[in-house]
């Protein structure tokens, strides 16, 4: 890492933070999603209540949330307490942080869109896999998995971008660590508060470039997957 | 909902009717308004664009210039860098009460200030400022025997608090030892944050912050002597673009008074 320069640097450590956060967002979104899916009808009620919950990190300004963040895991709020006796000490300042805060910020941005396709499945396809004896796991993989692939890739694209620009929270509670915390966004205003403008344009464009081919090759892929399982069907 | 057409339609329906008179009601607020606006002009405050750290004093500053006639001022308060930007870009601002030299010089070199207004009218003092009452000694040791996490500083990079607490770190060769565990923020309200919630044990923070009626707030400081670092120097200048010049000059001249000077230093800032 050393050999890198600073802005390649925050370069792949914006990658990685992307990459890790969107993993386990879709990790928790995706049994959530089904939940509220499942639950829309039944229990209108309490679905409604855990998705708006969920959804209040859209509410506030980033760095109004970044600054709650900071009180909550901080010593003496009650994140820094739980993390304290755990042994972990505090979460501010550290890569972890940045990917719990990145998790909360992204939930709703990944919940809306899985809920949706789960919902628009229906229950006829499920229903007839439970009469072939398929087993809930075996109709989860196997079924919704693949109907949903256009869903999950669009829900990942997204969480992927809005960590990448994310900059209001990772300003807040990441204290532009370099290797640590210093991610893209940071660095981009580091330079434009430092009046050094030609990097910052240098990195801005580099950073528009990557996500545009990225970007690219995602929704290529969401656009060919449901012509493939449109054609596995038997 | 459907438009009526009025050259067309003669039929008065009911709908038509309540059309009508609310569009006669629209034009005669609009003319009403209109009117106030051409006949009696509010007259234009003067639009302070002041760096975040100085926003307390700078806002009592301008009320005292208003008690003496000085006209009503305005205050927009922004990271340093932002402000000197959006003046650059002609935001309507009359004059720039910076945190540092950098950015009025700047404006001036662009020829892009009021020629001949820039001054420093405020100093910085540092301190090392922990909310804990036993970690900071009046002699700043804590830096080479203590056993903290994290120490917060400004961003060295482009905010003067940041730059000189890495000059103090020098001065007490210290920096190579403790440069893992420093945090830094984006400005110095930001490292006192850090620190007054407890995620950084310890940091460089600015006097004014801590400081209150005379008194430090709870916890421990050290007073960073100033011969440790450069200057904290904040500068002011008038803004080229301004329309009224003379408004402009007048607050100057009165930041440069006793007024304003003493105001400044109740507020934890050195008159320069």
């Amino acid at each position: 890492m050393s050999a890198l320069s600073p802005d390649h640097q925050a370069i792949l450590l914006t990658l990685e933070l992307a990459a890790v956060s969107t993993a386990i967002v879709l990790l928790l979104a995706t049994p959530l999603a089904w939940w509220l899916a499942a639950r829309h009808e039944r229990q209108p009620t309490l679905a409604s209540i855990v998705a708006a919950i969920v959804s209040l990190p859209l509410v506030l300004p980033p760095t109004v949330l970044g600054f709650y963040l900071l009180l909550l895991m901080g010593p003496s709020g009650a994140i820094g307490r739980l993390t304290t006796s755990m042994g972990l000490g505090t979460l501010a300042f550290t890569f972890e942080g940045l990917v719990i805060a990145s998790v909360l910020a992204t939930l709703p941005f990944v919940l809306a869109p899985l809920q949706a396709a789960f919902a628009g499945l229906g229950e006829g396809p499920l229903e007839a896999a439970a009469t072939l004896r398929a087993s809930p796991l075996d109709r989860f993989l196997r079924l919704v998995v693949p109907a949903c692939t256009p869903a999950f890739i669009g829900a990942g694209v997204l969480a992927f971008a809005h960590v990448v620009g994310e900059f209001g929270i990772v300003l807040m509670i990441g204290g532009s660590i370099p290797g640590q915390t210093r991610v893209v966004s940071v660095a981009l205003y580091d330079h434009v508060q430092g009046f050094e403008m030609s990097e910052a344009h240098a990195l801005a464009a580099t950073l528009l470039g990557f996500s545009a081919v990225a970007l690219f090759f995602l929704y290529r892929l969401g656009m060919v997957m449901p012509y493939r399982a449109a054609s596995r069907r038997p | 909902m459907r438009w009526p057409e009025p050259p067309t339609d003669p039929s008065p329906s009911g709908r038509g009717v309540g059309v009508r008179v609310l569009r006669q009601i629209l034009a005669l607020t609009i003319a009403a308004l209109s009117a106030t606006a051409t006949a009696n002009p509010p007259p234009p405050p003067l639009r302070l664009a002041v760096a975040a750290n100085f926003s307390a004093p700078a806002r009592e500053i301008a009320a005292a210039f208003e008690s003496q006639g000085g006209g009503k001022v305005e205050i927009v308060t922004g990271a340093t860098g932002n402000l000197f930007v959006q003046i650059v870009e002609g935001a309507p601002f009359d004059v720039f009460l910076a945190a540092d030299r950098r950015a009025p010089e700047a404006l001036e070199a662009r020829g892009l200030a009021l020629a001949g207004t820039r001054f420093t009218y405020a100093v910085g003092r540092l301190v090392l400022w922990s909310k804990d009452p036993d970690w900071v000694d009046a002699h700043g040791e804590v830096l080479r025997t203590g056993t903290f996490h994290h120490l917060a500083i400004a961003n060295p990079i482009f905010a003067p608090y940041g730059r000189a607490a890495l000059q103090v770190l020098d001065s007490k060769g210290v920096r190579g030892k403790l440069e893992e565990r420093i945090v830094r923020g984006e400005s110095i309200a930001q490292a006192y944050e850090f620190v007054a919630s407890g995620n950084a044990e310890l940091g460089f923070v600015a006097l004014s912050q801590v400081w209150h009626d005379g008194h430090f707030d709870p916890g421990s400081a050290w007073l960073v002597p100033e011969h440790l670092h450069e200057p904290i120097e904040q500068d002011a200048v008038g803004v080229g673009a301004t329309k009224h010049p003379e408004a402009a000059r007048a607050f100057l001249a009165f930041l440069q008074g006793e007024k304003a000077q003493a105001i400044l230093a109740a507020h934890g800032y050195r008159a320069p």
